[in-house]
């Protein structure tokens, strides 16, 4: 693999196309006098840039070019942040649809699981920071009501009188309006309820930013700042692996996680166990338990997304 | 060969023009220069450059997107008098309002350009190279019917001018159809941008089904309006012709385009303010303000006083009559729509955020540089267009041996 990292235009073409058509000379012509231009007005590498117009949709890329895909960004970010970075792409496991449960009565607004998630899935730490889970403060008297709550609280401790407390992450909805106004189908819900962005196909305009009714989309406004000693290596390139600057990012179930059997890095930082987990077609699992025996909502369910993330008072 | 040589003689009229064709093209340069160094800035460290962040993440280079739609769309206003109706007086300037077309969808797209946040991945938005999600996507739906639109101007415009060139009247059977087609193209433009936001749910500023009439309404308001200071300022400063029975036509047209928007607007608030649902949070945002946060109130009521303003001088003939009421008026229109439709449109769809945060967001200087710059573009477009355009037009720019009489002549045959 590693050898394929600095392939010349020509050879990387030749290869990607041998199970199809060759590439004709005019193709590669019309690629490349593109790439340089671009590459004139923006001051890039001509390399990188025309790297990038040849870049194809995920879902035509043949296996083999897959592979060679991972393995260059793995070796790029082994090489950047000091560790053995892996980079996988794993499928979605048949029979498995994955739901979230959230305990109101028990959440108390700590935080642990913002931070946990932001650790685990590579966030920008600082300008931009990027955060895949809000925490809403509530007024108990008030109920859900957006127009009295607020992200900024910042109290000794946690939780204050007259207070309750709402997490809000992607509702991987049923319905989702943000892969829907993706102009690129660089979003896309996957068989087992999850709701991917191709980080290298976005083309950052925030349609699906300004669709989502649960803020659960970030844009990296600039560079995202990701610590080497803070960089988790285990990643999945639709999940937790770093992005670039001008891309749109959000929670997906810690699907570098969960589609190997494990939980989401928020359900297990959980202290007070408000965060439940699991597969929707399994009966014994714990989401179906939460769905058996309590009454869940989903959040602004007028709206018709139909979310795969259930809140409920379990007292 | 004809066409290289109209090439070669348009090229050569870019260049050529009086000191104050000079001097104002270097305006429009020194416009682009500063749009350059913003952008420059922006393309470097990101869109952190930018006020825009995840509360409201378009802002002002979409607002100018959307009211340059409305400027472009508005050359059908011209094309629909001229080409169906034969009213003589507006033929001759149906070119000019091509050309302006052509102008604002330059602008346009390089509002979406600057706008991206990887423009170097733009092909990705092309069928081809790219993966357009058609038909669910509003805006790869907005990406083709811009080019298209864009394309269709170019075609009729080229054509009419170089047959022009060649002292030839254009061919009829081939530009009636493209012209006839261009109506609901224009339309179609506008109301694809008005389902980019008429379509979010997430959003309800603009999830309304009045979203796309008001847009074609101020749409018919702000582009006549550029139109009739373009002529005024075109017959001073070249040789071309334009009648006052045209401008005229104009403004009375946009008298009631202005009422129908203003009537819309008032249904709007009426329905805001009178149902008082939660939704009524972004009308407010607008026009009263929350709480501490009154960024946009100036600016909405300065909007709606321009806009009735102008009304009130395009519905009397009197005020339409007298050039200076005329020209304070058009400006006046241009000033409310710009509002309404740019900073008034897109920032209370998204303030308060749909998780109820207020984030007050004014453009920052990079935002303001980068403006200027591709409305610096823009009119250099509109200005090189013009300049080879209008002797055309009027036969002194000709190929040689071919006839010299002006283009409006011949069509009065």
């Amino acid at each position: 693999m590693s050898q394929h990292d600095r392939l010349p235009i020509v050879q990387d073409a030749a290869e990607g196309c041998e199970a199809a058509a060759p590439p004709s000379r005019r193709d590669f012509l019309r690629t490349a006098a593109a790439g340089a231009v671009i590459a004139a007005v923006s001051g890039c590498k001509p390399d990188a840039v025309v790297e990038e117009l040849q870049r194809r949709h995920l879902t035509e890329l043949s296996k083999d070019r897959l592979q060679e895909m991972l393995g260059k960004l793995e070796k790029k970010w082994s090489a950047e942040y000091g560790k053995d970075v892996k980079v996988g792409l794993r499928p979605p496991m048949p029979g498995v649809n994955f739901a979230y449960g959230l305990d109101l009565s028990r959440c108390i607004g700590c935080r642990r699981c913002v931070y946990a998630c932001v650790k685990e899935n590579n966030q920008s730490r600082k300008n931009p920071q990027i955060q895949w889970i809000r925490v809403l403060q509530m007024d108990k008297e008030r109920g859900v009501s957006l127009e009295h709550a607020t992200p900024y609280y910042n109290p000794e401790k946690v939780p204050e009188p007259g207070h309750f407390y709402m997490p809000v992450q992607c509702q991987q909805c049923r319905h989702p309006p943000c892969t829907k106004v993706c102009p690129v189908k660089a979003t896309w819900k996957e068989p087992d309820g999850i709701v991917v962005i191709d980080y290298d196909w976005c083309i950052g305009c925030r349609c699906c930013t300004a669709a989502c009714p649960y803020g659960a989309r970030k844009f990296n406004w600039a560079e995202p700042k990701l610590p080497a000693a803070e960089m988790n290596p285990v990643t999945d390139y639709l999940g937790n692996r770093p992005r670039p600057m001008g891309v749109v990012e959000k929670c997906t179930f810690c699907l570098q996680r969960t589609r190997t059997g494990r939980y989401p890095a928020c359900v297990e930082i959980c202290p007070v166990g408000a965060r439940k987990f699991g597969n929707l077609l399994d009966p014994e699992s714990e989401i179906r338990q939460v769905m058996d025996r309590k009454r869940v909502f989903v959040f602004k369910e007028e709206l018709a997304t139909e979310p795969q993330f259930y809140y409920f008072y379990a007292t | 060969m004809g066409i290289l040589e109209f090439l070669k003689g348009a090229a050569r009229q870019v260049v050529t023009g009086g000191k104050a064709y000079k001097a104002w093209v270097a305006v429009l340069v020194g416009m682009m220069v500063i749009g350059l160094v913003g952008y420059a800035n922006q393309w470097q460290g990101g869109l952190i450059a930018t006020n825009m962040r995840d509360q409201v993440t378009w802002a002002f280079y979409i607002g100018n997107f959307t009211f340059l739609v409305g400027v472009a769309a508005a050359a059908v206003l011209l094309v629909v008098p001229a080409y169906v109706y034969h009213w003589k007086p507006i033929k001759e300037v149906v070119v000019l309002g091509e050309l302006l077309a052509i102008s604002a969808l330059t602008m346009c797209l390089t509002f979406i350009l600057v706008d991206m946040g990887r423009p170097d991945r733009l092909t990705h938005i092309m069928p081809g190279p790219g993966n357009p999600n058609w038909p669910d996507s509003m805006l790869s739906w907005d990406a083709l019917v811009l080019n298209l639109y864009l394309m269709l101007n170019l075609v009729v415009v080229v054509h009419i001018l170089y047959r022009a060139y060649r002292g030839q009247d254009y061919a009829k059977w081939f530009v009636v159809p493209l012209v006839l087609f261009s109506i609901p193209a224009a339309v179609g433009i506008h109301t694809v941008t008005a389902f980019l936001y008429a379509g979010m749910a997430a959003r309800p500023y603009w999830n309304a089904g009045i979203l796309a009439p008001k847009f074609i309404a101020s749409a018919f308001c702000s582009g006549p309006a550029v139109m009739i200071i373009l002529f005024q300022i075109l017959r001073k400063t070249t040789a071309i012709e334009i009648k006052d029975e045209a401008i005229q036509k104009v403004a009375e047209l946009m008298a009631y385009a202005m009422f129908f928007n203003l009537f819309l607007l008032g249904a709007e608030i009426f329905k805001e303010y009178y149902s008082h649902t939660e939704h009524l949070l972004y009308t407010q945002y607008l026009w009263q303000g929350i709480g501490t946060h009154k960024a946009l109130v100036p600016y909405a009521w300065f909007s709606l006083a321009c806009s009735v303003t102008a009304f009130l001088i395009f519905v009397t003939p009197a005020g339409r009559k007298n050039w200076t009421t005329l020209n304070i008026g058009a400006v006046l229109i241009f000033s409310g729509v710009y509002i309404e439709k740019g900073m008034g449109l897109v920032i209370p769809g998204m303030t308060p955020d749909t998780l109820g945060e207020i984030y007050e967001y004014q453009p920052s200087a990079t935002e303001w540089m980068v403006a200027v710059g591709v409305f610096g573009m823009g009119g250099l477009v509109f200005t090189t267009l013009v300049n080879v355009a209008v002797p055309i037009m009027m036969g002194t720019l000709r190929a040689k041996g071919a006839s010299t009489v002006p283009m409006g002549a011949e069509a009065t045959h």
